[in-house]
């Protein structure tokens, strides 16, 4: 068999249970590993080309689409972009709606990921679908979890994909009490069911430690909007130049570019906020889940489940106390006056940082943008993983090595939709 | 006897940004209980590795199509589906996806080398142009409720007949 000869060539096509398409590709001789290609193969829809000449007051809508599950991510942090452009300063509770808005979306999307995507990794089986005759209540609670998010962006953005009320400047509507009362009770219901997906997280032995620089925008209040982004070695770096502390790399064989942080290849994630931010979690959720926090800081990727995992209490916890201490007052969406000039977004997508630079003209069209993802930024870093991990699976049966490689790549919970389309065209 | 019926039903994404899908799953919170002795998830990659599209009941297709690969995969899921189901507007008249289409002259030449690169078509298509589509979802991303009434109807038609 080939394990024995230390030759393996392996081609994964399609990798399931991730958001997009994504190939992978490996050559080993003589136990050595020669080449790793992990190649994204989203076909590109040319958002960085679609945006030109739009006025900047349609951009939020434009953007949500470059990624359904994580739009809200991409609405926000084009506007904070937009508004930065306008120099315009958001009212306060603007600013805790967003962070709500953000709050949904890790939790919705987090869910997915953990219960529907990794959950079946830690159980040995192919789908949680098939569960349902034999742990009706597993998936039934893998749904309530994923509908308290739902339910939560759909009360502050309008809906869940695509949300229609967060506009440049503010909320179109706001949460009534009754409304507030109605999601406050789904958010709460779930909560034991949370701590029970730590828990298995936390005790999940898959263990893969990568030496690896953790990126993260580090805030106040682990509230994935406003901070400084910092990495695993201290460095510290404002928002506004992130930009230049990265390097665009052209990965030939991949529909998506790659990035490096200093030079280096870096991690984004729920892993690095975890890492670089953990003591900020709301106190509510750093005393339930106090034992595992001492799992951080971690270098096992497969950790970065355990991370969302925290992150989904977090965002429960942190919901369920702005919207218990707060009166939304409706506030008037104010016109802001186009004027030429760039501004930057930068947020905590849930796959990681994403940033936006957006160029304005003075009748407010956009002239450019530039945007950098999530998944894109970590695809270096992925790959070199794999090719790190690999030696460790020599010797097993091809299928064997497919499968831990493709519950490698599912740790890293990568959104291929995203990554592709940014691209510059100028790349050959 | 012989067992219950389920409808084979299959879940397929082209280029689009699997919001439709997303909704899809969505959906599923409150139906899936209902459902599940009544339509069987055979072909949903975001959900399992095993796949089969053979044979299916329902076929829900969202997402436009940019390449000859994506066209040849569409008229499979075609030929092995009773009901086809365009998903969202990039499954029924290709927007936004195929923006690229609509971009002006310069823009098009600006892209066309990546267009080539990558085997794009020159111009992106809507599924319901590639084949025969029976049914329909509208919005962006598709409206729930439709999805609910679709698989309804043809839970209720198996039921009958
Ligand atoms: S119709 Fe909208 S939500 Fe559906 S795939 Fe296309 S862009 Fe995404």
């Amino acid at each position: 068999m080939h394990g024995s000869h230390g030759d393996l060539d392996l081609s994964i096509e399609n990798v399931a249970k991730i958001e997009g398409h994504t190939n992978l590709d490996i050559v080993v001789r003589g136990g050595q590993v020669m080449d790793v290609k992990l190649k994204i193969s989203e076909n590109k829809r040319f958002y960085t080309q679609a945006i030109r000449g739009k006025p900047f007051a349609s951009m939020p809508q434009l953007v949500s689409r470059i990624c359904g599950t994580c739009s809200i991510a991409h609405l926000t942090c084009c506007i904070e972009a937009v508004e930065n452009a306008l120099h315009f300063d958001p009212s306060p509770q603007t600013t805790l709606l967003r962070r709500l808005a953000l709050a949904g979306l890790m939790i919705r999307d987090h869910a997915l990921h953990l219960y529907f995507f990794s959950l079946p990794d830690v159980l040995g089986i192919d789908s949680v679908l098939e569960l349902a005759d034999s742990n009706p209540a597993l998936v039934k609670t893998a749904f309530e979890v994923k509908a308290a998010g739902n339910a939560l962006s759909t009360l502050v953005s309008g809906r869940a994909i695509h949300g229609t009320i967060q506009m440049v400047g503010g909320f179109a509507n706001v949460p009534t009490r009754e409304q507030s009362a109605a999601v406050l009770a789904k958010l709460k219901a779930v909560r034991p069911a949370v701590l029970d997906l730590i828990k298995v997280y936390a005790e999940w032995p898959e263990t893969f430690l990568s030496e690896s620089n953790y990126v993260a925008l580090v805030t106040q209040n682990y509230d994935f909007l406003e901070g400084e982004i910092m990495d695993s070695r201290g460095v510290c770096v404002p928002e506004k130049h992130f930009w230049n502390h990265l390097n665009r790399v052209i990965i030939p064989y991949s529909n998506a570019t790659g990035f490096q942080f200093e030079g280096q290849p870096y991690k984004v994630g729920a892993l690095a906020r975890m890492n670089l931010n953990r003591g900020k979690l709301h106190r509510d959720t750093r005393a339930s889940a106090s034992d595992s926090l001492k799992l951080f800081p971690s270098k096992n990727v497969f950790h970065n489940n355990l991370a969302q995992a925290i992150e989904v209490l977090h965002c429960l916890d942190s919901a369920v106390e702005i919207l218990e201490s707060t009166d939304f007052r409706k506030e008037p969406v104010p016109r802001l006056a186009p004027r030429a000039g760039e501004g930057i977004g930068v947020i905590e997508a849930p796959r990681g940082i994403l940033y936006y630079l957006l160029e304005l003209d003075k009748a407010g069209n956009v002239v450019w943008g530039n945007l950098v993802i999530p998944s894109a930024q970590n695809q270096i870093n992925m790959e070199r993983d794999i090719g790190d991990f690999l030696p460790k699976l020599l010797g097993q049966p091809k299928e064997e090595i497919a499968y831990a490689l493709e519950k490698l790549i599912r740790a890293y919970d990568p959104c291929m939709s995203c990554a592709t389309h940014f691209l510059k065209v100028n790349w050959l | 006897m012989a067992a219950p019926k389920k409808l084979r039903v299959g879940i397929f994404s082209f280029t689009g940004d699997e919001g439709c899908v997303i909704t899809l799953l969505e959906a599923l919170n409150y139906k899936f209980f209902e459902w599940k002795d009544k339509i069987d998830i055979v072909y949903a990659r975001t959900l399992r590795s095993k796949n089969d599209a053979s044979n299916l009941d329902l076929a829900f297709v969202e997402g436009a199509i940019s390449a000859p690969a994506e066209e040849a995969k569409l008229r499979e899921i075609r030929a092995n589906s009773k009901v086809v189901v365009a998903i969202g507007t990039c499954a029924i008249n290709g927007l936004p996806s195929a923006q690229r289409n609509n971009f002006p002259d310069g823009l098009k030449k600006e892209i066309q080398p990546l267009v080539q690169k990558l085997g794009q078509f020159e111009r992106m298509k809507a599924p319901t142009e590639v084949v025969k589509v029976d049914e329909q979802v509208p919005g962006c991303p598709m409206l729930e409720t439709g999805f609910v009434q679709v698989v309804e109807k043809y839970i209720a038609q198996m039921e009958v007949g």
